[in-house]
């Protein structure tokens, strides 16, 4: 179990920057994301393209920001738990926040932030019939133990770097592995590619181009998928594992069943402070919406100090709230 | 006057009128006609939110970068009459396209 003042939902730009003005303010946060690094979509989507509009930067690579805003908040020390999906949030009697993530993992807080950009990034799926029976049975999205495919028949599924990586790493792993890819050829790194080919023509691998995965079929596991070709029939073979590499994309997920008041996909957050429709909770970043708002990095920084001023009066009522300048006082490591 | 159809995410069809415009694209031009365009990216070719299948037009759209080769790459239902909004220049070659825009999902 973790406990802490601010438990923040979703370690973006926005999210870091929180803990940053929470800190400020003498509260402790731990973030918690989907993805297994920080930085959201800058370090996923676009970590080598340059950000224009961050104010004193004429021009900042977007991970150069989230490195440097790691950097700014680690006086505060901020907790992580990362490539862990936040499931539910409960709010007790007496007002205590329990978050519940995807990996069990347990975190009380007194205020919760969600900071969670466009929602959780997710695996892309291919339409495959009977793809989600099997789920967690065989077929996998990510692999985090490569030994668990040791002397399996793997079949992997896709035309990126990804795709290739693993198939030339798992091509002495597994028993039998299949790359089945739609195009002709790959788009991947070309010394990548070549090897893979070379792979193929010494029957280390099978290699099926201009090939789809139509199904898949087992007894309660995978037993074997059915691959279409554009030059040839229909055919069945024995797979112990299938694992589709497409990337990610964001979806809201579990955050539309928190009760909060939404708009579309965003949500509907007061102007003062930035506080959602149940109290205690906060959404700042790209999730929140309000008349005016701007889905920009500065904006979400500017949210960010609001919601802190806000949410240490909710939590300490009592207490005189004195605004400070940095350039006064410094930074107050904890 | 530019004329496009566009079969939306709920397969409702409706032509409309763009004007030429440098420095926009059809992902942008959607965007303003209220279409449900979310474009993680911004217009980057990076995240293939603005995926669409070109129906009708296809060889007359000025031909794809690698980066946007790239990112279709990633779209398990990507086909070769697939492309990225966002890379589609608001311009003559439009003209009379018929578009389809496909889940943000996949």
């Amino acid at each position: 179990m973790i406990d802490t003042d601010i438990c923040i939902i979703g370690a973006g730009p926005v999210g870091l920057f929180a803990v940053f003005e929470a800190g400020l303010l003498k509260m402790r946060c731990h973030l918690v994301d989907a993805l297994p690094q920080v930085g959201g979509q800058l370090s996923e989507i676009y970590p080598q393209k340059p950000i224009y509009d961050i104010p004193g930067y004429p021009s900042i690579l977007a991970q150069e920001l989230i490195e440097n805003l790691m950097e700014q908040i680690s006086p505060f020390r901020p907790g992580f738990t990362l490539a862990e999906r936040v499931d539910s949030i409960e709010k007790d009697q007496a007002g205590k926040f329990t978050v519940l993530t995807s990996e069990k993992t347990l975190i009380t807080a007194k205020v919760i932030v969600i900071a969670g950009g466009l929602g959780c990034f997710e695996p892309r799926k291919p339409a495959i019939s009977g793809l989600e029976d099997f789920e967690g049975r065989g077929i996998s999205y990510f692999i985090k133990d490569p030994e668990l495919f040791r002397n399996k028949k793997i079949v992997l599924s896709g035309g990126g770097d990804s795709a290739l990586d693993w198939t030339i790493f798992l091509a002495e792993v597994a028993s039998e592995l299949t790359l089945v890819h739609r195009g002709e050829s790959f788009r991947g790194a070309p010394d990548s590619a070549e090897k893979v080919g070379q792979l193929a023509s010494e029957g280390k691998i099978r290699l099926l181009l201009e090939s789809q995965i139509t199904s898949v079929s087992g007894n309660g596991h995978l037993q074997s998928v059915t691959v279409a070709g554009k030059t040839r029939q229909d055919f069945a073979f024995e797979a112990d594992h299938l694992i589709p590499l497409f990337g990610l994309t964001p979806k809201l997920g579990p955050i539309a069943s928190w009760g909060l008041a939404l708009d579309k996909s965003a949500i509907e957050v007061r102007l003062s402070d930035y506080s959602t429709s149940v109290e205690g909770i906060y959404a700042i970043g790209d999730i929140n919406t309000y008349p005016g708002k701007l889905k920009l990095i500065l904006s979400g920084f500017h949210e960010a100090a609001l919601m802190a001023q806000s949410a240490f009066k909710y939590v300490y009522p009592q207490q005189k709230l004195s605004f400070k300048y940095t350039t006064v006082n410094g930074i107050n490591a904890f | 006057m530019i004329h496009v159809t566009v079969i939306d995410r709920q397969q409702n069809q409706k032509t409309i009128q763009i004007q030429e415009t440098e420095d926009s694209n059809l992902m942008q031009i959607l965007k303003e006609h209220n279409y449900e365009m979310r474009a993680t990216c911004g217009g980057m070719a990076l995240c293939a939110d603005c995926h669409c299948l070109v129906l009708q037009g296809f060889d007359q759209l000025q031909a794809p970068l690698d980066q946007e080769l790239d990112t279709l790459e990633t779209r398990p239902d990507a086909e070769s009459i697939s492309r990225l909004a966002c890379q589609l220049k608001a311009s003559e070659s439009l003209d009379g396209i018929r578009i389809k825009l496909t889940a943000y999902a996949c």
